[in-house]
């Protein structure tokens, strides 16, 4: 399988979050957050619901602006960077087309030419597991597949940093087990994977850092293996233990 | 009352009998209302998706503007168009006045706005669904007017009939511009005007349930094409 990402532009991370905070109506919902996450690897934001892990992937992508603070990838502007990254959303809205169309969408948005649209397309399904979903409307597919044809349609585009909020909730094991299939294959392709979720056993098998969140703050920021085997915050250890609460 | 028993049967014979002069007038009705509504769909869906996405310093106004069109009064769009298009009128050196070409222009008018703001409203309701996933894949507010017009096409539907229904159902526009001249630009409600003016109230209404028949058709086609779409979804068609 070829690599999602070229080489040979400047790579768009490190990504660094400095002293960003966003409030809405007058509450707080991220304070005073600072965070590098760099190349390589597949760094999971960690914490409850609430914690504000979508939040922090909705302004590191620009669909959000932060209240205050700064956030820069290669410590360029968001917009530099867009182009690069691709999202997938816990609930991914499939275009009410066919699968192999909303695979091909985001290529049509660049103005790529036909062939090349093919090529690519060709690529994702094989690569998610769903040529034979081709031509199959999209909105009739399971939660499952859906997500995979989210996680195609950001392949084609060949990312260096995959956002993935949530990407496996409301997912039963064989779902969640075949999505994560995938984000292996991008991880192993180069590409840079930053996903939130709540899921203690989910951060377990897929991250090799952890950003663990609570209440609007990033608690603490450990590769995978020592912050589960020896959490260094409060908030972390409690969460462990299954005695976190909000 | 006996006017309104009688118009039963007699819409029954009128349709049954099919009778020449009868399908003339619904022939132009449907051509002059038909052809108004496409018009007034090809400019009022991308200008009431781009009403609702774009962002411009007079977009509240243009959006006042075209809900208070929505009751533009036919007679007043009529004498509008009348006066462009009279010999005397800007428009005039065209020869269109009390041609069918005239009554698509007026109806075409009065239908662009319902359309326009039907639109807007579909498409503003479908971006707060969609913003999202069309940013990050890095559509603008300006390449999400096609992909939302496409994504909208079922519901769309219904305010192009809503449309249809104002333009089939009207008559002070078209009987100003149009004359009501016999075998020209007589149509269905031109002609229950005539006919109630001459005191014949039984045949005004029995054209009356025949243009309510008509209508019916179109909106029972459309539905049904609308349904068929929907369980389908028209995966095979190729979509902006």
């Amino acid at each position: 399988m070829n690599a999602p990402c070229t080489s040979l532009t400047p790579s768009i991370l490190p990504l660094r979050l400095e002293h960003v905070a966003y409030e809405f109506r007058g509450r707080t919902l991220l304070q005073d957050v600072n965070l590098t996450i760099t190349a390589g690897g597949k760094t999971v934001l960690l914490g409850p619901n609430g914690a504000g892990k979508s939040l922090i992937m909705r302004l590191c992508h620009g669909l959000l602006a932060p209240t205050a603070g700064r956030i820069t990838w290669a410590g360029g502007p968001i917009a530099w960077a867009r182009d690069r990254q691709a999202m997938v959303f816990q609930r991914p809205i499939m275009l009410r087309r066919s699968v192999a169309e909303n695979i091909e969408y985001p290529l049509s948005l660049r103005g790529f030419g036909r062939g090349l649209r093919r090529q690519r397309l060709r690529e994702a399904l094989q690569m998610a597991g769903l040529t034979n979903h081709a031509n199959l409307p999209a909105r009739l597919l399971s939660g499952g597949e859906q997500q995979r044809v989210a996680l195609a349609r950001a392949w084609v585009i060949r990312p260096e940093v995959l956002l993935l909020d949530e990407p496996t909730a409301n997912l039963d094991p064989t779902a969640t087990g075949a999505v994560e299939q995938v984000i292996e294959e991008f991880a192993q392709a180069g590409v840079k994977i930053i996903m939130t979720t709540h899921d203690l056993s989910e951060a377990r098998r897929l991250a090799d850092e952890i950003v663990f969140m609570h209440r609007g703050c990033v608690a603490e920021h450990q590769p995978a293996r020592q912050f589960f085997g020896a959490p260094q915050s409060r908030e972390g250890k409690a969460f462990l233990a299954g005695q976190l609460s909000w | 009352m006996s006017d309104i028993t009688q118009a039963f049967p007699l819409a029954a014979r009128l349709l049954l009998q099919f009778d020449p002069l009868l399908r003339e007038i619904i022939g132009l009705s449907l051509a002059v209302s038909l052809t108004a509504v496409v018009l007034a769909a090809i400019v009022g869906l991308p200008l009431g998706a781009g009403l609702a996405l774009l962002r411009f310093p007079t977009r509240n106004f243009f959006i006042v503007l075209n809900n208070t069109l929505l009751g533009l009064p036919p007679v007043v769009v009529g004498l509008v168009v009348y006066l462009l298009l009279s010999r005397s009128g800007p428009f005039g050196f065209l020869g269109l006045l009390f041609t069918p070409a005239a009554m698509v222009l007026a109806q075409c008018v009065l239908v662009t706005p319902i359309i326009m703001a039907l639109t807007r409203q579909q498409i503003e309701d479908l971006w707060l669904e969609y913003a999202e996933q069309l940013q990050s894949m890095g559509a603008s507010r300006l390449l999400a007017i096609p992909t939302l017009l496409w994504e909208g096409r079922h519901s769309l539907m219904t305010c192009v009939l809503a449309g249809f229904g104002r333009a089939i159902g009207e008559v002070g526009a078209i009987i100003i511009v149009g004359g009501n001249i016999d075998h020209y630009t007589r149509t269905m409600t031109t002609a229950i005007a005539l006919e109630t003016s001459k005191g014949n109230l039984a045949l005004a209404l029995a054209l009356g349930f025949v243009l309510i028949t008509l209508s019916m058709v179109v909106n029972g086609t459309v539905y049904g094409l609308k349904e068929h779409a929907l369980r389908h979804d028209l995966s095979g068609i190729t979509a902006p």
